[in-house]
């Protein structure tokens, strides 16, 4: 690439940039082992457990988990956060969504490694106190939801979409919206969530 | 004593309204638990070796590696060196370790050895000719699969007498049949049954031909049909892809009691089905779950890897061990929707009327074949002459999927219909109302329904002639295409208990699909003690509850609607005669309503409910409602219409869907809204399989090339059009009493799609899923045709 060399304000070229937010800012407080690979030095985690940290819906959360170990998995089976959902396990059906830095991702492609330091914002945070989240009270009026395996991660779905897109165009909620997936079909009611929750007349 | 019949219309007052799900705020907000949620401390987590072959014989299996591996807590041969494997993905050695990675190193490091078979993956028409041999021994699985399929008893005696079986019969086998209503006649043949060992293990021919059957005179019916259509229409086989895959959390919190969370349909069902694989009393074993994301007629067995995981606890010391499919062995090994192809000869008279069939049919259920789709389907065509052929496969074994065999059996009929009117030059929707007459005994409401969906539709503005004319390679057209189903209530009990401080709980074995059976239990239990439904705390999805059917074949709704109506009217009874002498009337002459117990038409004299429960004195009172029961509350049998609107673009061959309508009675409606979500999801389930889903093998290595969701692919949010919904709620419908509908509006979707792209385009695309490359070859086949 040709903006390999291009120099960051601080003076490290973006390479040696990208190495080090990729690696060094986000991994554990103990000192890596370092490896020498294709005659470059290069810090590793694991294999084995590694203590890790992590700031989930303003809370601190922490554990001794493998760098193979997705957000998605810390999240269900070490926090017990089990409102993400795991489903397809690969990025393709977007129950496991959560915000990473206020961003949608799918938790199942995130290595909870990558996830230190950025705060995550799961399901579990949008109602507090039992009070629903007005697009929770939306998607249970319209009846966005069946089986309600798919909800989660279509309620923070739309949340993410209606936060950058508040008054969407129809073209936009059906591209936006059509990384989540539901067996039981209950789009109809999660397009009618959109329509309301935007004052638009939907997809 | 109580009447058992529904409150009359004008005195409901939450029955037939609309109202959203009762669990609605749990699910949105992430709350509610699935079991694949269940995480208690020190659990231990499941993986299971899959053969990666589509048929082999397991010749050995070394574990002692991962046995040593640290955090490895149980190892469990679930197949056996010797065993047949007859499809790829299926259960070979379970491993429990504490935690998902470890997991998943034990069983990398386990070695197992195959003696890999030939494998046939391919549904494809039989040549002429085949599985007219003898067909040999029975199976359990040829047993099995002819009792379900309704095969007729003397059929099934006779075969048991002449082939015999390959199997021991034995007394377990003999009552478990006996528990399923079999005849003693067929039970009598089995038990004399020449036994055939030897023929167990004989590769078996691919092909069986079922006995054909024939209806009136198909060569006179043929005869005097003055126009005839041939053709050939299918569905292929598809999955069930729930989200929440298959699987299950197992505990024993003493040596010989089991304690499960499981993705099931049937929650009082499970403990039989662990009890006789594990060998302990039924009783001993508790199920439980709160919330089951998808099943779809897939999950009513704990199933191989279920029985597996209740093992590795047991060997663990009875630590909780979960164990949940990962999504490609949920693809490859969880259920699929039998395929059903036919060719198809159709006559009518010129002015429509319909006289003849014949059919040809043929599909896969996976090894043991399958059951003949239902066709004709809906319409009782006086000639008919019907051929199946079963393929046995190894495509992996076959679930009932959400109206078994009948989608299956509307693209067959409906389709071959259409190209009967098409070559009448008739409007389809003229000649489906014109043959009316012999659509079973749900005519009437197909009479009323037809109207009323093409008026919805616009059917007579959008119909054209087949063939859009129109500019541009984007064609449009319209189609039709109706269904049946059954529906009645299951058996189930509900318990209801009043206590003395005004409280009342109510509870059933009962599980709640996504269906809303919650929201309806409480809307029955609140219309008839005259509360809130937020006045009662109800409890389902437990085997210490009492027993309720399973969630299959739409039979929930009339169970539970039914044995909660009764409970309450015991309950009141029993509570009326304690209150009665308070207000100085007769037990008789009470009514429970607005929150008080009070005199019938003098509502001078009224207790508030809690006044009225405290007269119970110390004790609750407590009743169980059955279904069946008294009074005539439920009903089977329900019609529905469906039209589709679609554009096909000649160019890429991709169909898109522009609009839908469903027109569905189902008798009474407990909940409208809910009821109403049940068809969209329906008709969004039906594009799904219409348009995109298929499970494709390949041929040369027997695996499933798309065991994920990217290439399995689901309708999303995009691809779902302009919906209508149109539910009957007239006093007709209403006086059958509660009738099931989870599986009726999913039937005629691929039918009314297949139908819709035919008219657009000016060619029939035969089989569904219509994928853009079957599309583009009618096409191609249309041109040569023309050219």
């Amino acid at each position: 690439m040709a903006d390999d060399h291009e120099k960051t304000p601080s003076g490290v070229s973006r390479r040696e940039f990208l190495k080090i937010s990729g690696i060094a800012a986000t991994v554990p407080l103990v000192v890596p082992q370092v490896v020498e690979a294709a005659g470059e030095k290069v810090p590793v985690h694991g294999p084995g457990k590694v203590p890790m940290s992590f700031t989930i819906n303003g809370k601190k959360y922490g554990a001794q988990l493998e760098p193979r170990v997705t957000l998605l998995d810390a999240l269900r089976d070490s926090f017990d956060l089990t409102g993400t959902k795991r489903v397809c396990d690969r990025a393709e059906c977007g129950a496991c969504t959560v915000l990473l830095n206020n961003k949608p991702v799918y938790a199942c492609t995130v290595l909870a490694i990558e996830a230190q330091r950025q705060p995550i914002t799961t399901i579990e945070s949008l109602s507090t106190g039992g009070k629903l989240h007005p697009i929770q009270t939306a998607f249970v009026e319209h009846d966005g939801q069946q089986c309600g395996f798919c909800t989660p991660g279509f309620v923070i779905a739309c949340k993410a979409f209606l936060d950058k897109y508040p008054h969407p165009t129809a073209e936009q909620i059906r591209y936006h919206l059509n990384g989540n997936l539901c067996r039981c079909g209950t789009y109809k009611g999660i397009r009618e969530v959109v329509a309301q929750m935007s004052g638009t007349k939907g997809a | 004593m109580a009447e058992y019949k529904w409150p009359a219309p004008a005195e409901r007052t939450l029955i037939g309204k609309r109202f959203s799900r009762v669990d609605g705020p749990a699910k949105a907000s992430g709350r509610a638990k699935y079991s694949y949620d269940y995480n208690p401390k020190g659990l231990l987590f499941g993986k299971v070796l899959r053969c990666p072959y589509a048929h082999a014989r397991v010749t050995s299996i070394d574990t002692s590696a991962a046995e040593k591996m640290p955090g490895v807590k149980a190892v469990q041969v679930v197949q056996k060196a010797g065993t047949e494997i007859l499809w790829q993905g299926d259960d070979v050695v379970a491993v429990a370790a504490v935690d998902e990675p470890t997991a998943e190193d034990a069983i990398r490091a386990i070695q197992v050895k195959y003696d890999v078979l030939p494998h046939n993956v391919s549904d494809a028409e039989p040549p002429p000719g085949a599985g007219e041999g003898p067909p040999g021994p029975m199976s359990e699985d040829d047993l099995d699969d002819a009792l379900s399929n309704q095969v007729p008893e003397a059929q099934v005696i006779s075969r048991l007498q002449k082939d015999g079986v390959t199997f021991q019969v034995t007394d377990d086998m003999v009552k478990e049949l006996k528990g399923y209503g079999v005849p003693d006649t067929v039970i009598n043949a089995l038990k004399a049954a020449p036994y055939h060992p030897e023929a167990a293990n004989q590769q078996r021919p691919p092909y069986q031909k079922m006995a054909a059957q024939t209806l009136g005179d198909p060569d006179k019916g043929f005869a005097s049909a003055e126009v005839t259509s041939e053709g050939v229409y299918g569905a292929s086989v598809i999955t069930h892809c729930c989200l929440e895959t298959h699987g299950s959390a197992a505990e024993w919190p003493s040596s010989d009691h089991l304690f499960v969370h499981c993705s099931t349909q049937g929650v009082s069902g499970l403990p039989g089905q662990y009890a006789q694989a594990l060998n302990i009393p039924a009783g001993n074993v508790r199920a439980h779950q709160d919330n089951i994301g998808g099943g779809f007629g897939s999950k009513f067995s704990p199933d191989r890897w279920g029985i597996a995981t209740a093992q590795l606890s047991k060997s663990a010391g009875g630590k909780p061990v979960k164990y949940m499919l990962e999504r490609d062995s949920e693809l490859m090994t969880a259920g699929a929707r039998p395929s059903a192809f036919a060719r198809v000869k159709v006559g009518a008279k010129r002015d429509g009327t319909v006289v003849a069939w014949q059919s040809n049919s043929w599909g896969t259920g996976g090894p043991a074949g399958a059951g003949s789709p239902p066709i004709p389907y809906v319409f009782e065509i006086p000639n008919q002459r019907k051929q199946h052929t079963a393929v046995r496969t190894n495509q992996g074994p076959a679930r009932a999927w959400r109206a078994p065999n009948h989608p299956q059996a509307a693209v067959i009929t409906m389709c071959a219909l259409d190209d009967l009117a098409y070559k009448l030059n008739m409007d389809p929707l003229e000649f489906f109302t014109k043959n009316l007459e012999i659509a079973g005994p749900r005519a009437p409401i197909y009479k009323e329904e037809f109207p009323i969906a093409a008026d919805l539709m616009g059917w007579k503005q959008k119909w054209h002639p087949r063939g859009d004319k129109a500019e541009g390679p984007v064609k449009r057209g319209v189609g039709l295409s109706m269904h049946t189903w059954g529906g009645r209530g299951h058996a189930g009990d509900c318990m209801m208990t009043i206590h003395p401080d005004g409280s009342v709980d109510i509870k059933l074995g009962t599980q709640d699909l996504g269906t809303g059976t919650r929201t309806a239990i409480l809307i029955v239990a609140g219309d008839s003690l005259g509360l809130p439904m937020n006045a009662f705390s109800l409890n389902i999805g437990d085997t210490m509850y009492p027993p309720d059917g399973g969630s299959g074949g739409s039979t929930t709704i009339g169970g539970v609607s039914s044995s909660t109506r009764r409970a309450s009217l015991m309950a009141l009874d029993q509570l009326f005669a304690k209150v009665a002498p308070a207000l100085g009337a007769q037990p008789g002459d009470l009514e429970a309503k607005d929150g008080t117990v009070r005199v019938k038409g003098d509502h001078s004299k009224s207790l508030s409910w809690k006044q009225a429960c405290a007269k119970l004195g110390a004790m609750p009172l407590s009743v169980t409602g059955k279904n069946p029961g008294p009074g005539n509350l439920i009903n089977s049998g329900v019609g529905g219409v469906q039209m589709a609107d679609v554009s096909v673009d000649t160019e890429t061959g991709i169909v898109k869907v522009n609009k839908m309508v469903a027109v569905q009675d189902c008798g009474l409606i407990i909940n409208v809204k809910l009821a109403e979500s049940q068809c969209y999801g329906a008709l969004i389930m039906g594009i799904s399989y219409a348009l995109y889903e298929e499970k494709i093998l390949d041929p040369v290595t027997g695996r499933m090339l798309n065991p994920n969701m990217e290439f399995y692919r689901l309708a999303g949010l995009r691809d779902i059009p302009e919906l209508v919904v149109h539910m009957m709620t007239d006093p007709m419908n209403d006086n059958r009493g509660v009738i099931g509908l989870g599986e009726p509006p999913v039937v005629s979707p691929g039918a009314a799609i297949s139908n819709a792209v035919a008219n657009a385009i000016g060619v029939r695309v035969p089989f569904i899923p219509l994928t853009p490359d079957r599309v583009l070859a009618a096409l191609e086949q249309q041109q040569k045709a023309g050219a």
